[in-house]
């Protein structure tokens, strides 16, 4: 059993350049790294063309990186200890000689889905941070956003392989890894972005939600697991009903007939059932009850007036409802930083997320690059014993032994392993289709 | 069906007097493209037919950002269009009783051929070939549409346009599913109609829009909607013919007939594009403030205020906002001396901007990687592409304001309550373009503004005509043809007419013909 002490390190984007050549030696997954992008050495240069882009010390950007084999990748990253690593397209042709192509012919052919959830977006709805900041309060909303896209990715695109990472400081991505993902074309990327896009408008609209009839599925689906958290949530956590602030920022979501309940015909019949309501409204302190009547008054208001309807869960989609940024998703070129990159200025790694644990997860527990370099030195605790090896490993140099089991002794280790397993059932997949293709050509 | 692309005729139609037209393509007149031979154009009057397609496309595009293209309004207007330009879009139910003129035969010779001329003009360029495809995709859309469902259901068949059904099983299990996922789509939808298993990449525009029932990676599409699918097939080959076409190109370069005809519509449809800034460093930055209020567009004096008040902008208000800077005629060094004096006062700080922000002004200039020289963006892309989100200040106001903070906000800049609602009036119908006229015309106390809006550039530089500021465009050829505007501008809320192409009365390149000059005023 691995023993974790909580280390004491805290972090300090100033030691960096200390920790940086230490976490590339000794921690960084570069087997699995390599096993990930060269996606079973399949399509030929696969690796070879994908371009890397570092960011350096003093801010240095470096685009155009692309290394033919894993060993030049590592020397390449230990050499210049890149403070940030983002992952691009893979290329037509290899992306460090791409000055010397024919203008024109060099182009961007394939690339993982990508999404990227910043809480930021989130701003006009969280009450308790804003910016870069995040706290226990507010998380839910990337819990809510993963369950909601990856469904939906699952079930309605029907890809199999998304690996969320958290990015180290106030959001997550989603890298979709079928074949089929990264064949799409960008009209097709700014489509499946769109289809999954319910919230829209800036800081000049107020009412970012519009639902009309009949409800779409998808929209049903991700209604269901906004309203899982809703309560808890946005009704306690976030306390949109309790202040008159918070609460009049939630009504200004609600119809203006309801409101002022202009009296037209329609409305006679209700009227005083309605009023009677509102009134209870106003007079209600808890929150949770505040939000069961806006609840009934939207049911009434479903039997008589079509249109805005659905304002109680337009209200409940624009609190919570995933933000994504179409434009991260739909560019062929886009550069996204890289899981296992440090963030430089949290020293949080961007690590991978469980998602059958998702409800624990907790930014705030995910290993920092000093936390880590720190467990390594650790002395071993009694008992400890060195993991059987296979007979791979025992070909390997010492050093090399001993390098591929230093990050199993940290924090690090069960985010690897996590990798591990999303490999595992690419490789898996990829030999099932294998053997489909075969079967198939096999006419006798 | 005439449609080379996805028959099984693997040969090159000649273009000319021959008669291609089969039995076939006489039940279904849709259009569908020979491949391209050398000795194409052969006549005077292929130029004539190359310059009305082009005229019908700009229509086309004119009508689809006023109207909803499925309304009754566009198609009536485009029919319109059709039977002034001669151009078949229906079929003749009985040729012994068609009208006088150019026989059916006739209209799709000119058709095809335009067509083709057309490709070769538009296939130069990224921005020429999307414009082009973009256009001939809505046309493609509206005349599917007027196909019966009989001949809809021969072009599938004979596109060989392959896709599993539903078992009637598999529908009953899905039909909720499938009813709840389309309002077009009722029980009776589900029960009567094939429904087709299309992979969702066949599918990007139901699936874009959520009008489709989507599972596993496949949508499923009832029988009437199969146009949507049938246009992306035709989008895809249209853009690889257009490659194809680029490539041959050359050859025809050197013909000394098409190459001055070619010139003159690619040049049309680019028409204005503020790429070329006659004024070039004609304004001071000290100058920015008055003209931001004065002579700015709505669009960019938010984006300008939005910019003085956080002293920051998002990557796409950067770019909309910036790329019209340099078309008012900002240098370079006044452009990046503007944004590091903003930025500045923000969270960055100088060197983080030259870092950071620098290097993307100067790509805006064309002077970093690919170098190519950007333009600033038309109102069409404006109100079309890349919607603002919470952060954002791009945009258009008309477009993607909340009408109630528009109306805040026109009160704000004075505007009168009335001119308020008739500007609400036109956002409601979806004529931003015309709000965004009559705002023109109330800063500017006039009631014809005498121009057709396309540009935030055109805004600039016609407010800036009007004031004698500084930012006029100067330069020899710029001639007031106004009196040439037949048509006038409806001062109160009626529904706009038939705009032709943007207006190219000023600055009209010195090497169009006379003839083509013509045709391209608003008649």
């Amino acid at each position: 059993m691995i023993h974790l002490e909580m280390a004491n390190a805290v972090y300090d984007q100033a030691s960096l350049p200390d920790l940086l050549p230490l976490y590339y030696r000794r921690l960084f997954p570069f087997p699995q790294y390599y096993r990930w992008l060269n996606y079973g050495g399949v399509t030929k240069n696969y690796f070879q063309n994908r371009e890397f882009s570092f960011t350096l010390k003093d801010d240095i950007y470096v685009r155009y990186q692309s290394f033919s084999t894993q060993s030049e990748l590592e020397k390449e990253m230990q050499k210049m200890n890149p403070y940030k690593i983002d992952i691009g397209a893979i290329y037509s042709h290899r992306p460090n000689q791409h000055n010397t192509v024919k203008s024109g012919s060099f182009q961007a052919l394939e690339k993982e889905l990508v999404f990227d959830i910043d809480m930021t977006d989130y701003d006009d709805v969280r009450s308790c941070c804003s910016a870069a900041d995040i706290c226990p309060k507010c998380w839910p909303l990337m819990t809510i956003a993963i369950r909601i896209l990856d469904r939906a990715l699952r079930e309605d695109f029907g890809f199999r392989h998304c690996l969320w990472v958290y990015s180290g400081r106030r959001g997550v991505h989603c890298w979709v890894c079928d074949e089929a993902a990264r064949k799409l074309s960008v009209t097709a990327r700014s489509a499946v972005a769109e289809y999954l896009s319910l919230v829209k408008g800036g800081d000049e609209t107020v009412k970012k939600v519009v639902l009309t009839s009949p409800i779409h599925p998808f929209i049903r689906e991700s209604l269901m697991v906004v309203e899982h958290y809703f309560t808890q949530y946005a009704l306690l956590g976030q306390d949109i009903m309790s202040s008159k602030e918070a609460t009049d920022k939630v009504l200004g979501l609600v119809p203006e007939d309801i409101l002022f309940l202009s009296a037209t015909c329609y409305w006679l019949s209700l009227l005083s059932v309605l009023k009677e309501l509102l009134g209870d409204f106003k007079t209600e302190k808890n929150p949770e009850k505040r939000w069961g009547r806006l609840k009934t008054i939207a049911q009434i208001k479903s039997t008589t007036v079509k249109k805005g309807q659905y304002f109680d869960k337009e209200i409940m989609l624009q609190y919570c409802y995933p933000r994504l940024d179409v434009n991260v998703s739909k560019g062929l070129n886009h550069l996204l930083k890289s899981p296992f990159s440090v963030h430089p200025k949290t020293g949080r790694i961007s690590v991978p997320i469980d998602l059958k644990e998702l409800d624990c997860f907790d930014p705030f527990d995910v290993p920092t690059i000093s936390q880590i370099c720190e467990e390594l030195d650790l002395p071993r605790m009694a008992g400890e014993e060195e993991p059987l090896e296979d007979t791979k490993e025992s070909d390997k140099e010492p050093g090399e032994k001993r390098k591929m089991r230093d990050y199993k002794r940290t924090s690090l280790a069960k985010y690897v392993k996590l990798f591990d397993q999303f490999l595992e059932e690419m490789a898996r997949s990829r030999k099932g289709e294998l053997i489909k293709k075969s079967d198939l050509q096999k006419n006798f | 069906m005439w449609c080379p692309e996805w028959s099984p005729r693997t040969n090159a139609a000649e273009l000319g007097g021959n008669q291609e037209y089969t039995e076939k393509d006489s039940t279904l007149d849709l259009l569908y493209l020979t491949h391209f031979t050398n000795n194409a154009v052969q006549q005077q009057k292929e130029e004539t037919f190359a310059v009305e397609r082009l005229k019908l496309l700009k229509t086309v595009e004119n009508l689809g950002v006023s109207y909803l293209k499925t309304t009754d309004q566009y198609v009536k207007k485009l029919d319109a269009e059709f039977s002034s330009l001669n151009f078949p879009f229906r079929t003749e139910a009985d040729q012994k009783n068609a009208p006088p003129g150019p026989t059916e035969y006739e209209k799709r010779r000119k058709d095809h051929i335009s067509h083709f001329i057309l490709r070769l003009a538009y296939c130069q360029t990224e921005d020429l070939r999307r414009w082009f495809i973009q256009q001939e995709i809505d046309l493609f859309r509206y005349r599917f549409n007027n196909l019966n469902l009989k001949s809809k259901r021969e072009f599938l068949h004979f596109n060989n346009l392959q896709y599993d059904t539903l078992s009637v099983l598999e529908k009953k299990k899905l039909s909720e599913k499938l009813i709840n996922s389309s309002f077009a789509v009722s029980g009776i939808t589900v029960e009567d109609q094939d429904f087709y298993k299309v992979p969702f990449q066949d599918a990007l525009d139901l699936v874009r829009t959520r009008k489709v029932y989507l599972k596993d990676g496949f949508v499923y599409i009832p029988h009437f909607e199969i146009v949507t699918i049938v246009q992306n097939d035709f989008r895809t080959r249209l853009s690889k013919a257009l490659a194809l076409t680029a490539r041959s190109l050359p050859a025809v370069q050197s013909d000394e007939r098409l190459q001055p005809l070619l010139n003159h519509l690619s040049h049309a449809y680019v028409g204005q594009d503020y790429s070329i800034q006659k004024s070039i460093g004609k304004i001071s930055l000290d100058q920015i403030e008055m003209l931001s209020t004065k002579s700015y567009p709505l669009c960019m004096r938010q984006l300008h205020r939005a910019l003085r008040e956080s002293h920051h902008l998002r990557h796409g208000g950067r770019m909309q906002y910036g790329l019209f800077l340099k078309g008012i005629g900002l240098t370079l060094d006044q452009a990046l001396q503007f944004w590091r004096s903003e930025f500045v006062k923000g969270k960055v700080d100088a060197d983080k901007f030259d870092k950071a922000y620098a290097y993307s002004i100067r790509h805006m200039f064309g002077k970093e990687g690919k170098r190519t020289d950007y333009t600033p963006y038309s109102c069409m892309k404006v109100i079309l592409s890349n919607p603002p989100s919470q952060g954002d200040h791009h945009g258009c106001p008309f477009r993607h304001t909340d009408p109630e903070l528009l109306k805040q906000k026109l009160q704000s800049y004075k505007v009168s309550p009335s001119a308020i609602s008739q500007i609400l009036e036109l956002v409601k119908g979806m004529h931003y373009q015309l709000a965004c006229q009559k705002y023109f015309e109330l800063t500017h106390n006039i009631d014809d503004s005498g121009f057709s809006l396309n540009h935030p550039n055109q805004y600039f530089v016609e407010s800036q005509k009007f004031l004698g500021g500084p930012g006029a465009v100067a330069g020899g050829k710029v001639d007031v043809k106004r009196e040439d505007n037949a048509t006038p501008k409806p001062s109160n809320v009626a529904p706009p007419q038939a705009p032709g192409p943007g207006n190219l009365s000023d600055q009209v390149d010195a090497e169009m013909t006379e003839d083509l000059d013509s045709f391209f005023q608003d008649a």
